[in-house]
């Protein structure tokens, strides 16, 4: 049983915050790899990748948008209660070197995901500026943090409410126009990370995202998590989660996360429906 | 005896009941039901308790068979199992899983001119008698040795393992990666051909004889084999399986409702994904199904499809009936069930819709040429012979590699060039001292039982190690 130690309901209950006790996990963890959670016995095994881990507390953080059944139980969960398994670290670390200027871009909850990232990036010498955005200054999450990460944080959101009105992507373009930059980093929702590659291959920057396809295992043995790159197909939790951005066939992802799309809402709505009823 | 052979043969094999297809193609229960206790003493009677037993020189781990069936015969179910123990620590598994046709049951000597002894049958019945009706008192263990052993995978090699080493006295660990022990017997084999409980059962028999399993421990990311020997393990055995699925490669194999029989059968097995919403992992549950390869998995592969409501289900098979390497069984009980066999037949392209998901696939028609390298005879296109084929679901059964989440983070361990760790052939010694291996990431994907036999080996080696040294 993997006990959580410190729960946190952010933008209005619709992400959270999970502290847990893994100390094997924590001590072995490296920034862009990625655990699986099953809640319960007759659970499903959820990727997450962690948005920070404490090897001396022997804890991993995890912070996960409520999206379906399986998120929503989670979301049950209080400080205290436990998950029933914990599987990680999983997928390999990223490749944290100093190359000068870079570019940390976040969306969603994939910021939490940039977090132990970013931190990494700007440790070993980077110039580090980031990027984070979301729909309105409510659903932002982690700017604190994120500003201690970076050497430069900006924030945007869609509706002006808060920071630079517009996409993160435009706020980026503006940074690669003054040159120099040698990296991109971006993740979010998939559609988010297919514009900002396709912006950085016109200025020629590496990029580099992380992707969370559907999986089973995470060990590389269902091979439900296949993405093709570079017109090769790769399994994205032991060749990933991490790959170039400019090889990403991202529509094909998109299609392949869509597999059980009424399953999940006819799953949802009937915990829903039970969960309402309580 | 020539009497008694006379008879034998005369008297026909004991059926064990089953499930009627029609009902049996849409539940997920066990199949056989098993002996009654009067057919099993029934079925022990043909046994002709030869003197060089032909069935034993077939068995990888080297039972004694003929004298659990006597003892059977004799009615004394308890000394039947504690015999069957000797050698084999899971012959509930083994009595239902094993390929018995070209093992013990292919060298029986009644087989000869009649149906052989019915020797998994018997071996099964002993297992679920002792389960259901047994005193549960444990086999005798040696006096602790304080030698601590780490066991990587829980499948049937793993098992094999632990079970000898508790037994000699030394500590012994499980390590799983999944969030439940078994391996193969868990997430691959299906329900209905091998009940989960009965391996839950096998698990907490060793646990009971003192072996500890931990679970949601990923050697190689969680723990390496040199940390686990920092942490005073003093020898350890890699029984981590295949476990890399294999595609074909052909255009299109990305489409959504293409699935390998690796991830197929996990969500069905090891996630119950046949209750979902009752459980929370969803299944595809395809119309038309196609399924790719003709071995066990690919026949457990179509058999779950069915259940699940299928209206067809094809496999689709690039050789002829007769190179099937399925057991007997299984391809008797999957055409029972309505399965069809669409042999001498290979995919070229998958088709898909808008959406990206899977609405049919290409194949060609195939002819056999000379042998190749497996002996088999080499399946050659028949030029212009291509013909579409509909389906909403294909589960990709083709075989396994060699997974290389451990072996990579092990530099000091030789790898063969498909990935495959090195054993010494008799001990199951890796080039890494200290560590044994053994099973499907030794062999490549193979049968519970070989994986068994390995296990076997390298528990002798072990202990001798433990007790003499490297």
């Amino acid at each position: 049983m993997f006990k959580i130690v410190r729960r946190k309901e952010m933008t209005g209950g619709t992400v959270i915050l999970n502290e847990i006790e893994a100390p094997l996990i924590a001590k072995k963890a490296r920034p862009g790899q990625f655990v699986i959670l099953k809640a319960n016995e007759d659970g499903e095994r959820i990727p997450l990748t962690m948005a920070d881990t404490d090897p001396v507390k022997g804890t991993i953080t995890i912070i996960y948008m409520v999206v379906g059944k399986s998120t929503a139980l989670f979301k049950t969960l209080q400080e205290g209660d436990s998950y029933q398994d914990v599987i990680g670290p999983l997928g390999k670390a990223t490749h944290l070197e100093k190359v000068g200027k870079v570019i940390c871009i976040g969306g969603g909850t994939g910021v939490a995901v940039l977090h132990p990232i970013t931190r990494g990036l700007k440790q070993v010498g980077n110039d580090v500026t980031c990027i984070i955005g979301a729909r309105n200054k409510d659903l932002l999450i982690l700017e604190d943090e994120m500003r201690n990460a970076s050497n430069d944080l900006r924030v945007c959101t869609d509706d002006g409410s808060y920071g630079h009105h517009g996409f993160v992507t435009q706020v980026m373009e503006d940074v690669l126009k003054q040159g120099d930059v040698k990296l991109v980093v971006g993740i979010g929702p998939v559609p988010m990370m297919k514009a900002v590659s396709n912006i950085t291959k016109q200025y020629n920057v590496a990029t580099m995202v992380s992707l969370n396809p559907i999986m089973v295992d995470g060990t590389g043995m269902c091979g439900g998590c296949r993405v093709t790159v570079g017109g090769e197909t790769k399994f994205a939790c032991v060749d990933g989660p991490e790959f170039d951005g400019h090889l990403v066939d991202f529509d094909e992802l998109i299609m392949r996360l869509r597999a059980y799309q009424e399953e999940e809402k006819e799953c949802h709505s009937k915990f829903c429906l039970i969960r309402d009823a309580k | 005896m020539a009497d008694k052979i006379e008879k034998t043969e005369k008297k026909s094999r004991v059926a064990m009941p089953e499930q009627d297809p029609k009902v049996r193609a849409r539940n997920f229960l066990e199949v056989p039901t098993g002996y009654t206790v009067k057919m099993a003493q029934e079925e022990a009677e043909r046994c002709l308790q030869c003197k060089k037993p032909g069935c034993m020189t077939g068995c990888p781990v080297g039972v004694n068979i003929p004298a659990f069936i006597d003892l059977i015969a004799q009615g004394d179910m308890t000394a039947a199992i504690r015999s069957l123990w000797q050698q084999n620590a899971l012959p509930a598994v083994c009595g239902r899983v094993c390929p018995q046709e070209i093992q013990c049951e292919g060298n029986c000597i009644v087989g000869k001119k009649g149906e052989p002894v019915a020797i998994g049958n018997l071996e099964r019945f002993c297992a679920d008698y002792e389960r259901e009706h047994g005193t549960g008192e444990l086999p005798p263990k040696q006096p602790p040795t304080g030698k601590k052993v780490a066991v990587v995978g829980s499948g049937p090699s793993g098992l094999t393992v632990a079970g000898d080493l508790i037994t000699k006295g030394h500590d012994v660990t499980i390590l799983e990666a999944f969030h439940k022990p078994g391996g193969v017997l868990v997430y691959g084999i299906p329900e209905f051909r091998l009940p989960k409980a009965i391996v839950a059962n096998e698990v907490s028999f060793l646990e009971r004889l003192g072996v500890k399993v931990v679970c949601n421990a990923v050697v190689g990311r969680t723990v390496s084999l040199d940390e686990l020997f920092a942490e005073g393990y003093d020898a350890i055995y890699v029984g981590v399986g295949a476990g890399l699925p294999k595609f074909l490669n052909i255009p299109g194999e990305n489409y959504v409702g293409i699935l390998s029989a690796n991830e197929y059968l996990t969500r069905a097995n090891l996630m119950k994904a046949y209750k979902y919403p009752d459980v929370d992992t969803p299944i595809p549950k395809g119309k038309n199904v196609v399924v790719l390869g003709a071995g066990n998995v690919a026949m457990d592969s179509a058999r779950t499809a069915m259940r699940l409501g299928a209206e067809s289900v094809k496999i689709v098979y690039r050789r002829s009936r007769e190179e099937m390497p399925a057991r007997g069984a299984e391809i008797h009980h999957a055409q029972e069930e309505g399965i069809e066999l669409f042999l001498l037949t290979n995919p070229t392209r998958y088709i898909g819709n808008d959406q990206g998901r899977l609405t049919g696939m290409e194949c060609l028609r195939m002819e056999l040429g000379e042998p190749d390298s497996s002996g088999r005879r080499r399946p050659v296109a028949v030029k212009g012979s291509e013909f579409m084929l509909d389906c909403d679901l294909c589960i990709v059964a083709v075989g396994s590699g060699a997974n290389p989440l451990l072996t990579s983070e092990t530099a000091d361990m030789k790898l063969n060039k498909w990935g495959y760790i090195i054993t010494d052939q008799a001990t199951g010694k890796t080039t890494k001292k200290g560590v044994w291996a053994g099973g499907d990431i030794v062999t490549g994907a193979a049968t519970v039982i070989l994986a068994m036999g390995a296990g076997r080996q390298a528990a002798n080696s072990i202990h001798d190690y433990l007790t003499f040294g490297w």
